[in-house]
């Protein structure tokens, strides 16, 4: 059984989607959904465990031993992103079903569920897999199922943004699978341990190069990098509340792990960036999207498209310790991706919660909200400075590890920019708290809260980002083991 | 000679996938969009299909014992899958036309972003 662990992870929500599509009556589908989603979480959780007790777990798929085979691998990177992908997935779909009273129809929930769990199938087995063509086909998985969920936004422009986003994730998914192509073309191997150890042999060639190029382009469409994030501001804005939490919170950063995966594990990351000036351009694209974007950020009216913009910028932290290529730096991703997934989950529930008392996100509606609402507002209040990055939020931790990076490589104007874009966000966290806390509150606004699963969700995520800003010893330690152990520099 | 001819493939690959692109971006018809999209995808098929191919390999089931070169099935094995792929996502791109159309009465890219715009 424990040595099924691997498997059972995408097993476990890939089988629950059909049977929810079966049992169709709301309340059996979802007792059933929130049960599988918690044991996934589990599963993820004693995995983690497991891989922080005895290292490196592999898993051969039907028994066919790699590189034939394919493979499932678990290391510390994996385990952690697997815990958190599903945590996120499990609380938001525990808040889901009094969100989406208004916005899916009773007799379409158990569809809108099947896709849900596919989506999070899809994001759990890009991370768990070891092989590339894999990727690709999990890729496809969770991208296809987000369409169909944005789609189901109550407004219109929710089809719009669910096509765009359509034609710009499948242009990025062929172009991973040109970039796969042409590895294979050259390496002859589709497992990426397999893979690394035969791609430095062929590494200055053209094809390489340009395959190379390919998963890159491919990859920064998918993760919404400047100026690539062209579909992700209507895309979260017109999504239904659970969905834009839970694809803010994972999709993107599924997309970042696949990056830190390709570029240290298969291919190296001396020749890489040497070679490639693919650490240039990385800095230069993130720098420029979190300035741009943060800067957006602020002129925006419609807060749930202030977090979208503010969504890209914060991938620009993420990419911009990626292409640091040091120990410091990989932990401030990896520490990222998991700080940010909960404070930009806890923050998207939240306008959730808004959206459901107020019928709107608008700046407008959000007067005086602090006297109506006062637990959700305080809630958001409390998220905004964790993605402002205050000390004792989670925000703060991945900042110092992010400047620590910049000055231990020696550019101190990239640390200044990192502390500049820290008082943009201050800025458009800013305008929400004084429209919340400093404008009165209309004469008709409704005088209550949230309900409580919505309101218990909420809080458990920014409870969380509070946590893990003061027990930093858990996320950063486990983010730096991961790190180590993918730069290869001892455990 | 053999950079141009023997490549033969190649430059068809590269053809079909800068048609489809380019169809995607120009193109202001959602359905137009959409078959762009599938001759992009088709293209990258090509490619797949060429990689395998050995010049006067047989099909890999017909192997006896390795005496003869044979074509790589796995590019095969992994295109049918893409196909699938590129299959579903042409049913959901064309699914959300008709939801499109239903919802604004049009699939030109232009009068929608104008309605959206009155908005």
């Amino acid at each position: 059984m424990e040595a099924q662990l691997p498997i059972l992870q995408i097993l476990i929500p890939l089988l629950a989607a059909p049977i929810c599509v079966v049992l169709r009556r709301r309340v059996p589908v979802l007792t059933f959904a929130i049960a599988v989603s918690w044991a996934t979480f589990g599963v993820a959780v004693m995995l983690l465990q497991r891989v922080l007790a005895g290292g490196t777990l592999s898993y051969a798929l039907g028994g066919w031993a790699p590189p034939w085979g394919i493979e499932l691998r678990v290391d510390p990177l994996t385990g952690f992103v697997l815990m958190f992908v599903s945590l996120i997935g499990a609380v938001t779909l525990t808040y889901a079903p009094r969100s989406l009273e208004r916005e899916i129809p009773d007799d379409r929930l158990h569809l809108f569920v099947a896709a849900f769990l596919l989506c999070l199938t899809g994001l759990l087995g890009i991370v768990v897999t070891g092989d590339m063509f894999n990727v690709f086909v999990f890729l496809e998985i969770s991208a296809l199922s987000s369409y169909v969920l944005i789609a189901l936004g109550a407004d219109r422009r929710a089809l719009t943004a669910a096509f765009q986003y359509l034609v710009l994730g499948t242009i990025g998914a062929t172009f991973i699978l040109i970039g796969i192509g042409l590895l294979y073309m050259m390496t002859g191997t589709l497992n990426m341990q397999d893979m690394a150890t035969r791609l430095p042999e062929v590494m200055g060639t053209r094809t390489v190069l340009a395959g190379l190029g390919f998963l890159s382009i491919g990859l920064f469409i998918k993760m919404a990098l400047f100026p690539l994030h062209g579909w992700l501001p209507n895309a979260y804005t017109f999504a239904p509340s659970a969905v834009t939490a839970f694809l803010a919170a994972t999709a993107t950063k599924v997309s970042v792990y696949v990056t830190l995966r390709f570029t240290f594990t298969v291919s190296n990351v001396e020749m890489d960036f040497g070679a490639s000036d693919l650490g240039t351009i990385m800095i230069t694209l993130s720098l420029a999207g979190i300035l741009v974007a943060s800067t957006v950020a602020i002129f925006q009216r419609d807060v749930k498209r202030l977090l979208a913009y503010s969504s890209v910028a914060q991938i620009g932290y993420m990419v911009l310790g990626i292409s640091f290529a040091s120990v410091t730096g990989v932990t401030a991703t990896i520490v990222h991706l998991f700080n940010h997934a909960l404070t930009k989950g806890g923050l998207f529930l939240a306008m959730g919660c808004f959206a459901f008392v107020l019928g709107g996100v608008q700046l407008k509606h959000l007067r005086g909200v602090g006297k109506t609402m006062p637990f959700t507002t305080f809630a958001w209040v409390l998220g905004g400075l964790s993605l402002v990055g205050v000390p004792a939020t989670a925000g703060f931790v991945s900042k110092v590890y992010l400047i620590r990076a910049a000055l231990e490589a020696g550019v101190w104007p990239v640390a200044a920019m990192i502390l500049l874009s820290s008082l943009l966000a201050l800025v458009y966290v800013w305008r929400v708290v004084e429209v919340a806390y400093f404008q009165a509150p209309p004469e008709d606004a409704p005088r209550r809260e949230a309900p409580l699963s919505m309101q218990l969700a909420t809080w458990a995520l920014i409870g969380a980002a509070i946590v893990f800003g003061l027990w930093t010893s858990a996320s950063a330690g486990i983010a730096e083991r991961a790190a180590r152990v993918l730069l290869g520099v001892g455990a | 000679m053999s950079t141009v001819l023997g490549l033969y493939n190649y430059w068809v690959v590269i053809i079909l996938m800068m048609t489809g692109f380019y169809i995607v971006i120009s193109s202001g018809n959602l359905i137009k969009k959409v078959i762009g999209l599938n001759i992009f995808q088709t293209s990258v098929f090509l490619l797949y299909i060429t990689i395998g191919k050995r010049a006067g390999g047989t099909a890999p089931i017909l192997v006896d014992h390795g005496s003869e070169s044979y074509t790589n099935p796995l590019p095969s094995v992994l295109i049918l899958t893409a196909i699938v792929v590129g299959v579903a996502t042409t049913s959901v791109a064309l699914a959300l036309i008709v939801r499109i159309r239903e919802a604004y009465g049009t699939v030109e890219e232009d009068d929608i972003r104008a309605m959206d715009g009155a908005e």
